[in-house]
Parts: C-alpha cells; sequence; structure tokens
C-alpha cells in the first residue's frame, strides 16, 4: 500500500530565501508525524506543499500515490487541513461556519452535529466566531479539518499561542482520533511536548531541511550513556571564564540565573570529579537534576540554537 | 438527502455572504440611509425657489452716501434700505426685488474704496463694483462669471427703473416644476447608479481582499468548493443588495419628490441589471491580486473617483471641456447613468438603452474573465 504522504527531494524558493531544501519524508497509513522545528524553518512552507496550496519547484509528493496534478479534486476530498491562523467570518456563528464548510463537500446538519461534539463546541453553536476565544477558533478550524473524515490530516501549528488548557483541549481531540487509527496525520510544531505526546514521528527540521527523523525513542536513544546534569550555584553574575576555568569537562554557563549544564558520559566516575572540581573553587552548589535527554538537547546537539529562540 | 438544493454550497455561500452584509449595521446606514439623505439635502436646496442675494460695491468718495451727489448714490437713497452699520463704517444698503415666480432678488451694497473692493471682488464677497462715472454709473465685474453677470443685468434694469422681469416678459416664464425636468430627477437616477457601483467596487474588492488577508480564500479553495460558485455567490448576494437599495431610494423619492419612471420598467430593470453586472466583474478585476487592504483602497478609488467626479452624477458632464464628453460617455458609469436617466425623465426603452446595456454586460463579463485569469486565490 502506499504511503498516506510520500514528499521526494523537495525544493521551494522564494525569491532570494531558500525555504525547503531537499526534504524526502514518508508516512505510513494511520501514523502521526511532526515536522518539529523553529520559526522560520520551512515547515509551513512543506506542509502547505504536502496541502497542493503550494507547488514545489522541485521533487515529487503523494498523497495515497496520488500526485497533485490531475487528482485535485479526489485529493481535496480525503484530505483535512487547518491553516496557520485563518480568520473565519466574523459575524457568521459556529454552526454557520460549519454548515458552509460541510456544503462543500455535501455534508449535512448530522455531520455538523457530529463535529460539534467532537471539538466540545456544542454551546457555542449559536455564537459569532468574533466572540470565540483562541481555543475556540482552534477547535473550530479543527472541526472544519475533520468534517470530511480525511484520511489525511495536515495541521500547521494548532496550538501556537494557546495557554496550557486549551493547548490540552485540541491535543486530546487529535488522541482520540489517533485511536480510531483511520486517519494518518502531519503537524507542524515548535513545542517539543506537542511532537513528543502526539506523534510516533518526529521530522527535526532546520532551514528547510530534515536534520533528523525518527519515534522519540530512536532520536533520544542513548547510545553514549550521556547525562544531562543541570545545577546552580550559590555565585550570582559570577562570569563563565571563572567557573569553566579548568573544569573536567565544558560547562555551558548562564551567569545571571547561575545555572549551569553540564553533560557527562560516564556518570559514576564524572559526578565525584565534578564535586571535587566545585569544591577545589570553592563554590557552593544549591541544587542539581540529573535528566533525561530531550528534543530540545537534540535541537541544540544539531543546530546550537534552542527550538524558541 | 432530503432537500438537494438546502444542501448545495451555492446556496450555503449565498446565505454566509448575505448574512455577512445583514450583520453589519454600517450596511443599512452606508446603504440605505445615506442615499437618501443626500437626495433629501440636494433635492431640497435645488428643487426650492431660490432667493438670490448680490453682493454690490460702490465706490464712495465719502463715508456717507447722504454727501454723494452721484446717480447710484442718490438711487441708493431713494430705493435702498439703510443697514445700520457700527460707527466709523459706512452704511450699507439693502434693495430686495420680488418676484413670487422666480424668487426674489437682493442686493447687498458696500460703499468702498477701489483698493478694499478689488480684494473683496477677489474674494469672492462682491460680485460687482460700481461707481460713479460723470453723471452715470460704470459697471465693473468679471465677465467669466456667470453670477457676477446676472449680478449686473439684474442691477441695470432695477435702476433703470424696470421690474427684474417685466409683467409681459413674466408672462412667458414658466418655471419647469414638472416630474422629469427638476434637479431631483437628474440627481434620484444618478444616485442610483453611483449607489450600485460604489456598492459593487467597495463591497466585493474590499470583502476579497478582507478574505485574502485573513487567509479564508485560501482556506475555502482548499476544500472541494467551486470556486466560480463562490464568485457568483458573492455577485448574486451584491446584486440583489444593490436591488434593495436603489428599490427604496426610489420609495423614498416618489414620497417626498414625487419622482417617476416615465419609460419601460422592463428595459430599467435590464440596464440595472446590466450597470451591476460591469461592475462587479470590474471589482474582481480590480481585487484579483492583492492582499494589501491599502493598495485596495488606492485601486477601488482609481476606478470610483474618477467616474463619480466625470460621469454626470451630480451636474452634467457636458460642463467639462468639448474634447473630453465623447470620452466620459464611453465611461462605464456614464453608459449606465445615462441608460437609467433616460428612462426614468425622456420615457425611453430597450431601443434606446438597449445597446449601452449590451456594452455594459460586456464589460463585465471581459473583466470578470480576465480577473478570474489572474485571480490570486492564495
Amino acid at each position: 500500500m502506499a504511503p498516506a504522504v510520500e514528499v521526494q527531494d523537495v525544493y521551494k524558493s522564494f525569491k532570494n530565501v531558500r525555504a525547503v531544501s531537499g526534504v524526502d519524508l514518508g508516512i505510513e497509513s494511520g501514523r502521526f508525524a511532526a515536522l518539529l522545528g523553529p520559526n522560520g524553518a520551512g515547515k509551513t512552507t512543506l506542509v502547505e506543499m504536502i496541502e497542493g496550496i503550494q507547488k514545489p519547484d522541485r521533487g515529487e509528493i503523494r498523497i495515497h500515490g496520488m500526485p497533485w496534478k490531475g487528482n485535485e479534486q479526489r485529493l481535496r476530498h480525503i484530505i483535512g487541513l487547518s491553516l496557520q491562523e485563518t480568520r473565519f467570518i466574523d459575524k457568521l456563528s459556529v454552526w454557520e461556519i460549519l454548515r458552509l464548510f460541510a456544503s462543500f463537500f455535501s455534508l449535512g446538519k448530522k455531520r455538523v452535529n457530529e463535529i460539534l461534539e467532537l471539538v466540545g463546541l456544542e454551546d457555542k453553536r449559536q455564537a459569532w466566531v468574533v466572540n470565540l476565544s483562541g481555543g475556540q477558533r482552534q477547535r473550530l478550524a479543527l472541526g472544519i479539518a475533520l468534517l470530511n473524515h480525511p484520511r489525511v490530516l495536515l495541521l500547521d501549528e494548532p496550538t501556537t499561542g494557546l495557554d496550557p488548557n486549551a493547548r490540552r483541549e485540541i491535543w486530546s481531540i487529535l488522541l482520540d482520533l489517533k485511536k480510531r487509527a483511520e486517519t494518518s496525520m502531519v503537524l507542524t510544531t515548535h513545542y517539543m511536548e506537542e511532537a513528543e505526546k502526539l506523534c510516533d514521528h518526529i521530522l527535526i527540521i532546520d532551514q528547510g531541511r530534515v536534520l533528523r527523523e525518527g519515534s522519540l525513542d530512536q532520536l533520544l536513544a542513548d547510545d553514549t550513556q550521556e547525562k544531562i546534569i543541570e545545577f546552580t550555584l550559590d555565585a550570582a553574575g559570577l562570569p563563565e571564564e571563572t567557573v569553566s576555568a579548568g573544569a573536567p569537562f565544558s560547562i555551558d554557563w548562564d551567569s545571571y540565573n547561575a545555572r549551569g549544564t553540564v553533560i557527562l558520559d560516564h556518570i559514576e566516575s564524572q559526578l565525584p570529579e565534578f564535586f571535587e572540581f566545585l569544591h577545589q573553587k570553592n563554590l557552593h552548589m544549591k541544587n542539581m537534576e540529573c535528566r533525561k535527554k530531550t528534543l530540545d538537547d537534540l535541537f541544540i546537539e544539531l543546530t546550537g540554537r534552542r527550538l524558541h529562540e | 438527502m432530503s432537500n438537494p438544493i438546502r444542501h448545495h454550497q451555492f446556496f450555503h455561500l449565498i446565505a454566509a455572504h448575505a448574512k455577512e452584509i445583514i450583520r453589519e449595521p454600517a450596511v443599512i446606514f452606508w446603504g440605505i440611509i445615506f442615499p437618501m439623505l443626500i437626495s433629501l439635502g440636494l433635492g431640497l436646496s435645488f428643487t426650492q425657489t431660490r432667493d438670490v442675494v448680490h453682493h454690490v460695491g460702490v465706490i464712495s468718495d465719502s463715508a456717507d452716501a447722504g454727501r454723494n451727489d452721484s446717480k447710484i448714490h442718490a438711487f441708493l437713497r431713494e430705493h435702498g434700505q439703510k443697514v445700520s452699520e457700527p460707527a466709523g463704517h459706512a452704511p450699507k444698503y439693502r434693495l430686495t426685488v420680488e418676484n413670487p415666480q422666480l424668487g426674489d432678488t437682493t442686493f447687498v451694497f458696500t460703499q468702498t474704496d477701489w483698493k478694499t473692493a478689488t480684494v473683496l471682488l477677489k474674494r469672492d464677497r462682491l460680485h460687482l463694483i460700481v461707481e460713479p462715472a460723470g453723471g452715470g454709473i460704470e459697471y465693473h465685474f468679471d465677465p467669466r462669471n456667470p453670477d457676477a453677470e446676472l449680478a449686473y443685468l439684474k442691477l441695470t434694469k432695477a435702476i433703470s427703473g424696470r421690474p427684474v422681469a417685466s409683467p409681459e416678459i413674466a408672462g412667458n416664464i414658466e418655471p419647469l416644476t414638472v416630474t422629469g425636468t427638476r434637479y431631483i430627477d437628474f440627481l434620484v437616477p444618478g444616485l442610483i447608479t453611483m449607489g450600485a457601483m460604489m456598492s459593487c467596487m467597495w463591497g466585493i474588492s474590499y470583502g476579497m481582499i478582507d478574505k485574502r488577508s485573513k487567509k479564508l480564500l485560501r482556506r475555502m479553495v482548499a476544500t472541494p468548493m467551486r470556486k466560480s460558485n463562490f464568485l457568483m455567490a458573492l455577485m448574486v448576494v451584491r446584486i440583489g443588495m444593490n436591488i434593495i437599495e436603489a428599490v427604496l431610494l426610489f420609495i423614498f423619492a416618489y414620497l417626498v419628490f414625487d419622482i417617476a419612471v416615465q419609460g419601460s420598467i422592463a428595459a430599467l430593470i435590464v440596464i440595472f441589471l446590466a450597470g451591476n453586472i460591469a461592475f462587479c466583474g470590474i471589482a474582481i478585476f480590480v481585487s484579483s491580486r492583492t492582499a494589501n487592504t491599502e493598495v485596495g483602497n488606492g485601486l477601488v478609488n482609481a476606478v470610483v473617483l474618477p467616474m463619480t467626479v466625470m460621469s454626470g452624477i451630480f451636474f452634467s458632464y457636458h460642463n467639462f471641456p468639448d474634447w473630453s464628453v465623447p470620452f466620459i460617455q464611453k465611461l462605464p458609469l456614464t453608459l449606465f447613468t445615462d441608460g437609467i436617466r433616460s428612462i426614468f425623465n425622456e420615457g425611453a426603452g430597450f431601443v434606446e438603452t438597449g445597446i449601452p446595456a449590451a456594452i455594459l454586460v460586456a464589460v463585465g463579463g471581459i473583466f470578470f474573465s480576465l480577473g478570474l485569469r489572474v485571480f490570486r486565490w492564495h
């Protein structure tokens, strides 16, 4: 069976900016994939090319084996999507907007009622779009994306700008959908928790390229036994040179917050060494935490920048 | 499906566009009340018999006309009514020539010197300067200013002792107040066509640019929606609104000014629809590319402003230089307005308005298809 979404060697440039630069990806039917990357990484351009809204300069895109050219009407019926920040008509009610979009798929009231229940907007059915909260608007956009029982769902930053509660509401709708395993999804996000929580397959994207991809476990696989130690010292304002001088391994030091990070390969032997070093320098530790590697750490490792910079 | 029409996208698109308009209270004011107020304001001010005031400067050596013995000063002392002025200012005189048929004419005479009189003339606060010369009167005015010339003619008649219109001449004057010849009859058809143009251009263009900038167009064409349904629904709703606005304005003008349609109602409906099609097509062309409302503003104004001024909405385009008239007559708003006006006031029908209507439909069709070819949905 053909993959739900197949992207082969796709390039796209705007004027003098190369937005997407040789991307390949394949998403099996029923799988949820995340395109994780900072703003400006090329996620939206990539997902809009998959949506058929933009055309690649080079390369091929197929959805369930069908390229956009020649299959536009069929593909429009099997995909559902939400764009980054669509503003629907202010003075139409939730019910009216859903009815309008349902009519594009020749669907009637029954499906609109199902969607209202699915995205939890039953009590807002008569409310005008202009009076909805940010979270409610995003749930409406998601409801519209789900109207036609899409086989492929494409969501561009569905929770950006939402508060944690509103974000969890969207997540729970998507997790329910995942259980039914009828839909494949591609979602763009710059929240690593979102990618971790929702998706089986994560593609880390920066500057138009896929830097690394795989399941969360694969991406964070710890071949080197690396451990991350975060600590705070009773020494605010101490410059980096002072802390790092003579250290047995490299210390990433944030002097304003008096917080440092070290990565240790052999924690049993190196941790005592580290304490000894602090003792010699007469530095007093206030707090220490040993934690697992995160996607953010991986991103820093790959690009030297944080996801949210 | 129980009712296929109620599930059809065209029906829902029409409902959505219509609700979007109706739920904006300002639409009711600007689309319906405002044109009525314009017709009321302009209609009343131009259909009442006008009382005219002419300001005349009288060159006087001395501050007091009583000490001047020229002909004009003698005339003022005899017929004029002295208006008291603050101390130190020369008294003014008023003279009113009554005429119940054409309206009263009042002359206000200000005694002044040449220098002040020239300044006042430049500022259009005097129409005419009179100066005693020998035993008679010398008149100075700008011959290109029709008001000044009229003031001169009326004043010479008044001074020579004849009424502004002598009885035997007045007997021939029949003021035109019959329906079809008054200013309001000229104005209302123009207001109807201008309203339709404005509504198409601003409503469709602005609405489209707004939807494009909100990414709503992009979202809609990412569904199986037919683009032609979307555009047709937009035009149908707009034309429907324009019909309601035009009918309400007509009813208002009928009730207040007793305006009437003298020609063929069928031809009126046809050319009204043709004009709407023309401007819907132009509006879609104008809004086919930009997603920036300020650029859209400029584009719409570039279309709307020249036609509003030139196409003879408020005054006849024959006031423009002769060489420009053939060009003006080919503008869509001129074709539209001349057609509607001839049906209202001249009893015209399909014979007179058929060709303009066909041209308007063609204009709409051409701009619509050009616009569709370059249309940016994303």
